[in-house]
């Protein structure tokens, strides 16, 4: 996993007018490496992919690929595949069209690309040979062979995704950058997808950067995790050291798929004497009800979920929790009041600044 | 009852309009190609049926092959350079609009503006311009040390300047319809052709640019066509059809014919000529290239 740095940011800063978008970004990518890079959206995750992509020139800092600095070049000198969130299709074209415009473009000139200048000559007609081998590879892996002839608009939105990636897989990239690529799909074939892109990362040995807002993708996917608030990176790591110890509280309170409770300091006191001077996050999954349990609350609602059923707790000093029991397990009445407990190794102590302090 | 009581809604709401269709489109051009089978005049008591003699006397005479020629013509030179030159203006400003937002909208308006004057207070203006002694152009081109021409009345010269009048009023028009098309092309498509290795603008515009403006182009063609082909304002005011009717075109015949000759039926004839020879081209354009303009 950790091969060469293929595609990296050093210290790369860019604004739009007054607003810092990226803010000393420092990133790498390595060979073969599944790296995803997570934030809630406007956090500058897009434009810190357009600036890999060179789609964005840097304000400051430098772009590296494979250790030569290719901050000043095009998108196409970089050889960077990227995937749209909107596919962003050329929807005059057949699929097929589609998924050989990034070869053509790059192996044929603007006169051998004419109509029917292959007629008249035979290194032009090898080209196109070679590429119609490339082009149909590529369409089986992704099973979209038999759709080739189809104009983008006869499409559905799953195969228009896999033409996408056909398009940004044909050419053999240095790096495959994906932007948001699960966001425009239904549940079922979101999970799918997961799982295809995954088997593609491992088929195609090519480093890939997977921009997201959602912390359950990240996680699912991604060897690496890179979370970014507010235009800077603020943590790097891997998807357990990232979801067991996050680094900042603001971190913790992103990644879980129910929000982490945080107790202020004071009365978190009850679960761990550090709650004395330091807030205390404990996820909802990691509370129980316990009869001896240090900690009153009293329930204020509950949502049955099928496997599981969230209640939404308040501590006597009205600080709003929830927990997650399982589905089967007895659900307390509302507006009553149940003893809770969290194992020592679930706590998460923040300092006033919001940083991770050891227990 | 319920089936009466929408039969009743439809037809209260649909019938006033079809009505006025039927009244005021449809049975004119009824009327207009009956007339067009008679030698009727207007006033006349009565009219004798001649069959084709008059769509014979149009394209078999002398004067009416000329009136159709000229706006051949006319039409070849005014559809491409306006169509052409509109988008030309429409890819520059679309361009400087990012960084030099102001100069873009004020270039514009100035664009626009032959579109929203009057035409026939224009033509005076060109007028003016184009007098052969007191002209502007003529002194311009003396100061340059080249010869004046006689713009308006010389019979090799006086369609082409027309022609020329006609692009500069039709560019702006086209332009704007353009600039619209091209606002609604996704950023993403050019970013995803950047990424597939477009490297200059020539690669960019025949990828995304020129094919997804199409839809408008197809709109723009048709709309410059007619045009085109319906010229008469400058006609009118300017030449009158001349000198020696060299500036003569089939909208201006038919109103010379119709409403100075008072030959209601040769100019009817004209009239289903230039309306059947429309209706063929917008048919045409619509079948051969709405196929491939619209990618669904």
């Amino acid at each position: 996993m950790n091969g060469a740095s293929v595609l990296s940011l050093r210290n790369v800063t860019k604004q739009f007018g007054d607003a810092v978008a990226v803010d000393d970004v420092s990133l790498d990518l390595h060979a073969g490496e599944f790296v995803a890079l997570l934030g809630a959206s406007g956090c500058g995750k897009s434009t810190t992919l357009r600036l890999l992509a060179g789609l964005e020139q840097v304000g400051s800092g430098q772009v590296f690929l494979r250790g030569a600095d290719v901050t000043g070049d095009t998108a196409s000198a970089r050889n960077v595949a990227l995937m749209f969130q909107s596919y962003a299709l050329y929807p005059h074209v057949t699929v097929y069209q589609n998924i050989a415009m990034p070869l053509r473009l790059r192996r044929l000139s603007v006169v051998n690309r004419l109509p029917g200048i292959r007629l008249l000559r035979a290194p032009v007609r090898n080209t196109i040979a070679d590429i119609d081998v490339k082009v149909r590879r590529v369409a089986d892996m992704l099973r979209i062979g038999p759709l080739l002839a189809r104009k983008p608009g006869q499409l559905s939105g799953g195969q228009q995704q896999r033409v996408a990636l056909a398009r940004a897989l044909v050419r053999d990239p240095s790096a495959f950058l994906l932007d948001e690529p699960l966001s425009n799909l239904d549940t079922q074939l979101r999970a799918d997808t997961r799982d295809e892109i995954r088997a593609l990362h491992k088929r195609t040995g090519c480093p890939f950067l997977l921009v997201t807002h959602d912390q359950s993708d990240a996680l699912s996917m991604a060897d690496r995790i890179a979370v970014m608030i507010a235009g800077r990176i603020v943590q790097v790591g891997s998807p357990e050291t990232i979801f067991n110890r996050p680094r900042l509280r603001a971190v913790a309170e992103f990644i879980g798929h129910n929000r982490m409770n945080i107790l202020p300091r004071g009365m978190a006191a009850a679960l761990h004497p550090a709650g004395a001077m330091h807030d205390l996050g404990v996820r909802p999954e990691d509370l129980s009800i316990d009869r001896s349990g240090p900690l009153e609350v009293q329930v204020e609602s509950f949502a049955y979920h099928g496997e599981e059923t969230i209640l939404r707790l308040r501590a006597a000093d009205a600080t709003p929790l929830r927990a997650v029991l399982r589905g089967d397990a007895a659900v307390p009445p509302q507006g009553g009041t149940v003893r809770l407990s969290a194992p020592l190794s679930a706590l998460h102590a923040f300092d006033t600044a919001g940083l991770r302090v050891t227990l | 009852m319920i089936g009466l009581r929408r039969l009743v809604t439809d037809l209260a709401l649909a019938g006033p309009a079809a009505l006025a269709m039927m009244l005021f489109i449809f049975l004119p051009v009824v009327v207009v190609v009956v007339l067009s089978f008679t030698d009727y005049q207007f006033g006349a008591r009565s009219f004798d049926w001649v069959a084709l003699d008059n769509y014979a006397d149009l394209l078999g005479s002398r004067h009416g092959r000329n009136a159709l020629i000229n706006t051949l013509i006319y039409a070849a030179i005014v559809i491409p350079a306006s169509v052409g030159l509109g988008l030309l203006v429409a890819l520059g400003l679309h361009a400087i609009a990012r960084t030099m937002p102001r100069v873009s909208a004020v270039l514009r308006a100035v664009y626009f503006l032959p579109v929203a004057a009057t035409l026939v207070a224009m033509a005076v203006a060109w007028q003016m311009l184009l007098h052969p002694s007191l002209g502007l152009i003529n002194q311009w081109l003396s100061a340059l040390g080249l010869p004046g021409r006689q713009w308006l009345s010389d019979r090799g010269i006086v369609l082409y300047t027309l022609a020329a009048i006609g692009v500069w009023q039709s560019v702006g028009y086209n332009m704007v319809l353009f600039l619209a098309g091209l606002a609604a092309i996704p950023r993403s498509l050019y970013d995803a052709a950047a990424v597939d290795g477009a490297e200059t603008g020539w690669d960019r515009f025949w990828i995304v640019t020129w094919p997804m403006l199409g839809p408008t182009t197809l709109f723009v063609m048709i709309v410059t066509c007619a045009n085109a082909f319906r010229v008469f304002e400058t006609v009118a005011t300017m030449t009158g059809g001349g000198p020696a009717f060299a500036s003569d075109t089939i909208v201006y015949a038919l109103y010379r014919e119709g409403f100075v000759y008072f030959k209601a039926g040769y100019a009817s004839a004209i009239t289903v000529v230039f309306f059947g020879a429309l209706v063929i081209l917008t048919a045409i354009q619509i079948v051969v290239v709405e196929r491939r303009v619209h990618y669904r």
